[in-house]
């Protein structure tokens, strides 16, 4: 089957999901390591961690910000305003910053990475690689796929702090209250493993997810610029409709 | 694979559809070793179609392609992988990679596939460069270049590692003048001063006799005819005049299939009405 063609019928989600599942097989079994190839990886990893990084730095400081500033507001009926440190850092390492930092990347890098390969594709650059007999999925997909799951655990890590910080800008500096309280109530309750290291653990399985998404769509599109857009779109909708499902199934789990 | 085999690429009997339309129709063809071989027929007649079939990057429905002594259509990704390494393709729009500089795109097979020391690959690269009149633009990347200067970047990179075979699809589109010469110049070159055999898919009839030893002419979804390029022109079989009388009456409809223009036009009016 031409691997720009889309299944149709009834049954074409689970079609896709089959074609999805071979093409990310497909790439593992592709996988090759030679200089060449990591100096490749880590230039993706630029271009998709890196550069991300203004929007993972904003959205982390605000959200920080807005999620100090509700969890405050509320704790405060309850005279419990000095939780607010442990609900930032909880709902944070454990839930929302997996979640958003990946949600932000399929945004700003994994549609970048989808229109670059349907790009590629579009303009005969993957069919001149394979008549060069240089594999493409080793050559285009494998430092991709590498570099979404390397960038999406680093930029979670850098999100969180970011919201970190946003916290105290919002509870220390603007409420005034005390930066011991802050600091002592995350440290007394957040332990590493079960509340940071889960988290962790749900950033690399997204980072899998988001790499594997942008990749697939990248290299099923249909070499015309309307197809490249398609694409592009359902990189982001199938990447937080996956990420929000798999959040749900890896926190049953974890807990 | 010239020593070998004095036939350098054999189809026969090749039939393909491609989505339900038939492309090709038991076309049979043998393209001689060490020769230039111009593949010539009208819009949509199937010409990239057999160089896709040569490189393997399309299997047949029915027939073989022979490569040598090699059958490519049954051949495993390996194989064919090693057999693409004596090929050099270059492809209707150039298709260079747009993140690489000029000189990059022509060093990518050579590092690649030769194992050579980067100094060896500089000089390498900078003499294929200057065959195609590009070395200055060695550091450029392909959106400073324009649409002719791409192509002779990509014909540069499909010539670095010396191919036996090459294949050139339509290397003339968007050449000025002076860029045409040298590239049919380079063409015949390459061919006599490393015994490659070539293979150009090209419109061009005025140009054919300049550079080919053969022409073969696809229409109807099979050879119609091949030959010396002034025995072709002597032909009288219809669809041979046709193309090379470029006459828009033949046996090779200018108009794609459709009802007739008036009945079209009075369906027009009816409709708005």
């Amino acid at each position: 089957m031409n691997p720009t063609e889309r299944p149709t019928g009834w049954a074409a989600p689970f079609r896709e999901l089959g074609r999805a599942a071979l093409f990310l097989l497909t790439a593992l079994a592709h996988m090759k390591i030679s200089w060449l190839q990591v100096g490749e990886t880590l230039r993706q990893i630029y271009f998709a961690g890196v550069r991300s990084l203004v929007i993972i730095v904003t959205g982390g400081f605000f959200v920080g910000l807005v999620l100090t500033l509700q969890t405050y507001d509320t704790l405060t009926r309850f005279g419990a305003a000095d939780a607010a440190s442990t609900v930032l850092a909880l709902s944070l390492f454990r839930e929302l910053g997996p979640v958003l930092t990946t949600l932000l990347f399929a945004g700003r890098a994994g549609t970048s990475i989808t229109a670059e390969i349907g790009l590629m594709r579009a303009t005969e650059q993957l069919d001149a690689l394979d008549l060069m007999a240089i594999d493409p999925m080793e050559r285009i997909v494998q430092p991709r796929l590498i570099a979404g799951i390397i960038a999406v655990p680093a930029l979670t890590l850098i999100f969180n702090l970011c919201a970190i910080l946003g916290g105290v800008v919002f509870a220390v500096f603007m409420m005034g209250n005390e930066a011991l309280t802050f600091w002592s109530g995350m440290q007394s309750t957040v332990e590493l493993w079960r509340d940071f290291g889960h988290g962790m653990l749900k950033a690399v399985a997204f980072g899998v997810l988001a790499g594997w998404l942008a990749v697939y769509y990248g290299w099923t599109a249909r070499p015309t610029g309307e197809g490249v857009a398609l694409a592009t779109t359902q990189t982001v909708i199938a990447t937080a409709i996956s990420v929000l499902m798999l959040d749900f199934v890896l926190s049953a789990f974890m807990l | 694979m010239n020593e070998l085999n004095p036939t350098a690429i054999r189809l026969e009997h090749v039939s393909l559809r491609l989505g339900g339309r038939p492309i090709l129709d038991d076309l049979s063809l043998e393209i001689p070793a060490g020769k230039v071989t111009a593949v010539m027929g009208p819009s949509g007649a199937g010409k990239t179609t057999v160089m896709r079939l040569i490189t393997g990057q399309l299997k047949p429905d029915t027939g073989a392609v022979w490569l040598g002594e090699h059958r490519v259509d049954s051949l495993k990704s390996q194989a064919l992988n090693k057999l693409r390494k004596n090929i050099g393709v270059l492809l209707q729009n150039g298709a260079l990679f747009t993140d690489l500089t000029a000189f990059d795109n022509v060093a990518l097979p050579l590092r690649e596939h030769s194992g050579l020391p980067e100094a060896l690959i500089r000089r390498i690269v900078l003499l294929k460069l200057q065959t195609v009149g590009l070395r200055g633009a060695a550091e450029l990347y392909p959106r400073e270049l324009s649409g002719g200067m791409n192509r002779r970047i990509a014909m540069a990179r499909a010539m670095a590692l010396d191919p036996d075979l090459m294949l050139y699809d339509e290397p003339f589109a968007g050449l000025d003048p002076i860029s045409l010469g040298v590239s049919l110049r380079l063409i015949r070159e390459v061919n006599q001063a490393l015994g490659t055999t070539s293979v150009v898919i090209t419109h061009d009839v005025g140009e054919v006799a300049k550079f080919a030893d053969l022409v073969c002419i696809i229409a109807d979804h099979k050879l119609v005819a091949s030959g010396a390029p002034e025995q072709l022109g002597q032909s009288d079989h219809p669809l041979v005049r046709q193309f090379v009388d470029g006459l828009p009456d033949g046996p090779v409809p200018f108009h794609y299939p459709a009802p007739s223009l008036a009945a079209d036009l009075l369906l027009g009016e009816e409709n708005a009405q």
